[in-house]
């Protein structure tokens, strides 16, 4: 009740005056009564009464709880000190405001990406489950689902409520009055998935179990689609869409929070709608996702283990088959966050060692402080003050600062946010980032927890037994204050090493980025014009259809002025993984059980596509016009492949049989025959070359790119080149025209966002460390004033005292350059996974680290150093 | 509560709120006529000092021992009247007999026949 005693505490103090004056005026009476005069009466009364003042004061007292109100003195008191020395106030509050910006910042983004349940009915319950290879090295890794292993699970197991299964796919949408054809990206979700979601459409239904099934024509629109092309009338529900030419109904919309997977899903079908026999009884197609609910009574890993038997039963009954052993599960949220876990994590230890470099900072900054305030605190304590009582009064101030700093931060980090979001590639879009209520939790305990990191060292140090030397000792004899130099040396050292750690950090990050760059990714990327194309299978439905639309354009293409060549592939290097085939080779000995199925990365290449791309043959040839259709029996492979499973015999005229690619050519012509070897590229940047395996494109394929390489700028050649497109077909929808400069950034965006930003913290943090060491030594400068003046008049030269004190400011940071090397080593392993041909022990980063901090450390000694060597000896012995 | 405040006939440690309880079992009271009675009835041995006398009244009355309302006094003036609450006659009756232990206990070693009634 103490609280509500402490709120109510002006309105009792009136009503005690209202009862001490009714007491006055009562006793009054009595004394009138008694036959005293009027005067005397009063005089009596009051006399009685006493101090009614006092009264009220402990009534006052009792009213309120005593830590509240001396917190609020403390604060109280400790903003009016703040406020007498605003250039600290302002650098130190600007201080915690930058550091605690990013801090809150980066937490926010891991808290919506990571740690934020996603919006569904129940979300605890649901979990992702995927295939797992025993095989393989990492004890964590996954593999995606086969539809056929899902059925399996799904019929025969019952941890789980429900399982659910999705897959991207793409479309071309069209409409019905000529509106412009666009392509889109969607999903297929089996029937089960929203209902095991929780989420209820908008408008319309979901899917129903009879409309699962191959060949289906339902599709359910996404918020944003609906209300960008069907300008958000419900009426669409139960109407026809062109979907690649074909008519689709639309029986739902989705609501518009609904951003699962991605926000970039824009429909979705049902899971077994466009999906070939095959794909869903073969248990080698790779591709899904699988979503489950667990049974509120099962634990998760009873249901798992039931699982795994059943997927380890499929693993035997498919030897043959690249059928993995064992499932394994994790959470949505690591689902969708997939590889931005990793810098996510580095980048929070980044902020986190800046916070603590600030933190430092102020600490350091508040000693100083200290020693101004010795003697008054000396004087309270020998009055009776409490340490304690000190102690809380010196915290209040770093409360108020971090306090301070944690208001900017939160205001500051509304705008970062939002910038680092945009700015991070790969961030899943599943969920809104924003500042929430965890956020402002973290952040208040970030700003205690800050407090008194800041401020504790400082109190401590200036209360205690050994202020009392301060009463006694004479300003001139200037050593009072030796174990506060020592404090501030130290502080200083631990802030230079944490910087050194950050500076290595980002070192090696920033050289990785640069290798990343620099990489050859085996083909021309200068002057080189991507964009990609589907042809939709209502128009095109034959080979030859296909094949004369990609020709045609090819030709034009080629014919424009200042193309150099135009290759028309599935897609080009660096632009990702796009699948793999497993394949074995005729004329070799059956695999052995348990040695690795050969596999290479799927891709098709038209007769000119490794001249336009600048891929060399090693040997063999290059596909033929002939090659098309039914005779496209042929591949080429890669030097790698050839190097993985022919090692030094001639691969040339070997046949390779691929299980899920049958072609439907000549009969009795099996397999397909090498006619070529090509050399290697990158299917994305940093990551080492795959075994590939290249087809004719002639055989007849709807998902194009298109890379034109030309004599000038690239870019001023994509109007021209679409208008190609259109002139050829008015409906074709073309997407993601890039650069090949920009395919490859873009695989390169998050490894430069992290060292650029890790470099940020970095070189912020070197900043605070040089404001430190500046701060430490012009204050060791000031204490020893007399001192110098001493020296100097002894005969001192002033390169002597330069030297002097550049030694002593150069001591701790040469101390914590050491610290921070060492910590380093151990720092740097810890991520090292995501550095690229860069050794955690770089010599060249490690010495440009030595050096930077050795300049900057120097430079920050050399000014206090040369203002105390430039002292007039005079002035020096007389002050204080 | 600071020590210069305590009245010239010195009153025991907490017996004070036991005898404002026990002033108001008789009918509800202002402070002035509690502080009266108190003095009254102890044949003016005690004396009860009002800096002590209204911490105490609303100290009750946040236990909710005693409620309190605003009536007119004898001379018809305003004036805050406290009330026993249910509560507070159970805290009566409670400290009473620990007194009347207490009393007891003393009297014992203090040598007094039978002890204090």
């Amino acid at each position: 009740m103490s609280w509500l005693r402490f709120l109510r505490r002006k309105r009792k103090d009136a009503e005690l005056q209202a009862e001490i004056e009714t007491y006055l005026s009562e006793e009054i009476a009595g004394n009138l009564a008694r036959g005293m005069s009027e005067e005397e009466a009063r005089r009596r009364a009051r006399v009685k009464l006493g101090n009614s003042q006092q009264v009220r004061e402990s009534l006052w007292v009792q009213n309120s709880p005593m830590p509240l109100t001396n917190l609020g003195r403390d604060l109280k008191y400790a903003f009016r000190t703040l406020r007498r020395t605003p250039g600290f106030s302002v650098i130190a509050v600007a201080v915690m405001t930058l550091c605690m910006g990013a801090a809150i910042s980066l937490f926010t983004i891991v808290r919506s990406v990571l740690l934020r349940p996603l919006p569904f009915k129940d979300p605890g319950r649901l979990v992702v489950v995927y295939e797992h290879r025993r095989g393989n090295a990492p004890a964590n890794s996954y593999t995606q689902v086969a539809p056929a292993d899902f059925y399996d699970w799904r019929a025969k197991t019952h941890g789980f409520e429900d399982m659910a299964i999705i897959r991207y796919a793409g479309y071309n949408l069209t409409g019905e009055r000529n509106e412009l054809p666009e392509s889109v990206r969607a999903a297929a979700g089996s029937w089960n998935l929203f209902q095991l979601l929780g989420v209820t459409p908008a408008f319309g239904r979901a899917f129903s179990e009879p409309e699962d099934r191959p060949g289906s024509t339902a599709v359910m629109l996404s918020w944003s689609v609906f209300q960008r092309r069907f300008a958000g009338d419900p009426a669409i529900v139960g109407h026809q869409i062109h979907l690649d030419g074909r008519p689709f109904t639309v029986i739902g919309v989705l609501p518009s929070w609904f951003a699962y997977p991605d926000a970039g899903i824009q429909l979705w079908r049902p899971y077994q709608a466009d999906a070939t026999p095959e794909f869903l009884q073969h248990h080698d197609f790779h591709q899904s996702q699988v979503i489950a609910r667990l049974r509120p009574s099962v634990s998760l890993a009873s249901a798992l283990e039931e699982v795994g038997a059943v997927q380890y039963q499929l693993h035997l009954q498919y030897p043959h088959d690249p059928v993995a052993e064992d499932v394994t599960s994790g959470s949505l949220n690591e689902d969708l966050a997939g590889n931005v876990k990793k810098p996510l994590n580095l980048m929070m230890s980044a902020v986190g060692c800046m916070l603590l470099i600030g933190c430092l900072n102020v600490s350091n900054l508040l000693v100083a402080r200290g020693a101004a305030r010795q003697k008054e605190v000396a004087i309270r304590s020998a009055l009776g003050a409490r340490r304690a009582t000190l102690i809380r009064e010196q915290l209040a101030e770093s409360v108020l600062i971090c306090g301070a700093g944690c208001v900017g931060g939160i205001s500051l980090s509304v705008l970062s946010t939002r910038l680092l979001a945009q700015a991070w590639k790969d961030l899943p879009t599943a969920q809104d980032i924003y500042i929430d209520g965890p956020v402002i939790a973290f952040a208040s305990i970030l700003m205690i927890t800050a407090a008194l990191v800041a401020g504790l060292l400082p109190a401590l140090s200036t209360t205690g037994k050994a202020m009392m030397n301060a009463l006694h000792a004479s300003a001139r004899t200037g050593a009072g204050s030796v174990s506060r130099t020592v404090l501030r040396k130290i502080l200083l050292t631990a802030e230079i090493g944490i910087t050194v750690v950050l500076l290595v950090s980002a070192g090696l990050l920033l050289k990785s980025f640069l290798r990343l760059r620099s990489e050859d990714v085996g083909c021309i990327t200068q002057n080189m014009l991507t964009l990609q194309y589907n042809l939709p299978g209502k128009k095109y439905d034959t080979p030859e259809k296909q094949n004369a639309f990609n020709e045609a354009l090819l030709e034009r293409v080629r014919n424009m002025p200042g193309v150099r060549g135009a290759a028309l592939g599935n897609t080009v290097p660096g632009a990702g993984y796009w699948g793999d085939f497993v394949f074995t080779v005729q004329e070799h000995p059956p695999r052995k059980a348990g040695e690795e199925r050969p596999e290479g990365l799927m891709r098709w290449a038209d007769p000119g596509y490794f001249n336009a791309l600048g891929i060399p043959l090693v040997s063999g040839r290059f596909f033929t016009n002939d090659e098309r259709g039914t005779r496209a029996y042929k591949v080429i492979v890669n030097r790698q492949l050839v190097r993985k499973y022919f090692g030094e015999e001639d691969p040339i005229g070997k046949h390779l049989n691929v299980p899920a690619y049958p072609h439907a050519g000549t009969p009795g012509i099996a397999d397909y025959e090498i006619v070529g070897v090509v050399g290697d590229t990158l299917y994305q940047v940093g990551k080492d070359p795959k075994a590939a395996l290249y087809f004719p494109m002639l055989a007849g394929t709807s998902s194009q790119t298109l890379a034109v390489h030309t004599a000038s700028a690239p870019l001023s050649f994509s109007v021209p080149v679409q208008r190609q497109i259109a002139s050829l077909d008015p409906e074709l929808p073309v997407s993601r025209v890039r650069t090949m400069d920009e395919v490859i950034g873009a695989s390169l965006v998050n490894a430069s966002l992290s060292a650029r930003l890790v470099l940020a913290f970095a070189i912020l943090s070197l900043l605070l460390a040089a404001v430190g060491l500046y701060g430490v030594l012009s204050y060791l400068a000031a204490q020893r004033t007399t001192e110098l003046g001493i020296r100097m008049a002894l005969g001192a030269q002033r390169d002597q005292l330069l030297r002097l004190m550049l030694g002593d400011g150069m001591r701790p940071a040469l101390l914590g350059l050491g610290l921070g090397l060492a910590v380093s080593v151990v720092a740097t392993r810890l991520f090292q996974s995501m550095l690229f041909g860069t050794k955690p022990l770089d010599p060249v980063v490690l010495s440009c680290v030595v050096g930077t901090l050795f300049a900057v450390a120097i430079l920050a000694c050399l000014i206090p150093a040369w203002r105390a060597s430039r002292l007039d000896p005079m002035q020096a012995l007389r002050t204080d | 509560m600071p020590g210069k405040t305590q009245p010239q006939s010195e009153m025991l440690k907490g017996t004070l709120d036991m005898m404002i309880l026990r002033t108001l079992v008789s009918g509800d009271a202002h402070g002035h006529t509690i502080a009266k009675v108190i003095e009254h009835t102890s044949e003016n041995l005690l004396e009860v000092e009002q800096g002590s006398l209204y911490p105490a009244l609303h100290r009750l009355e946040d236990r909710k021992w005693v409620s309190s309302y605003w009536g007119a006094s004898e001379n018809n003036r305003k004036a805050k009247f406290y009330r026993l609450t249910a509560e507070g006659r159970k805290q009566l009756a409670r400290e009473t007999s620990r007194w009347r232990q207490m009393t007891r206990a003393i009297g014992l070693v203090m040598g007094e026949e039978g002890g204090a009634q």
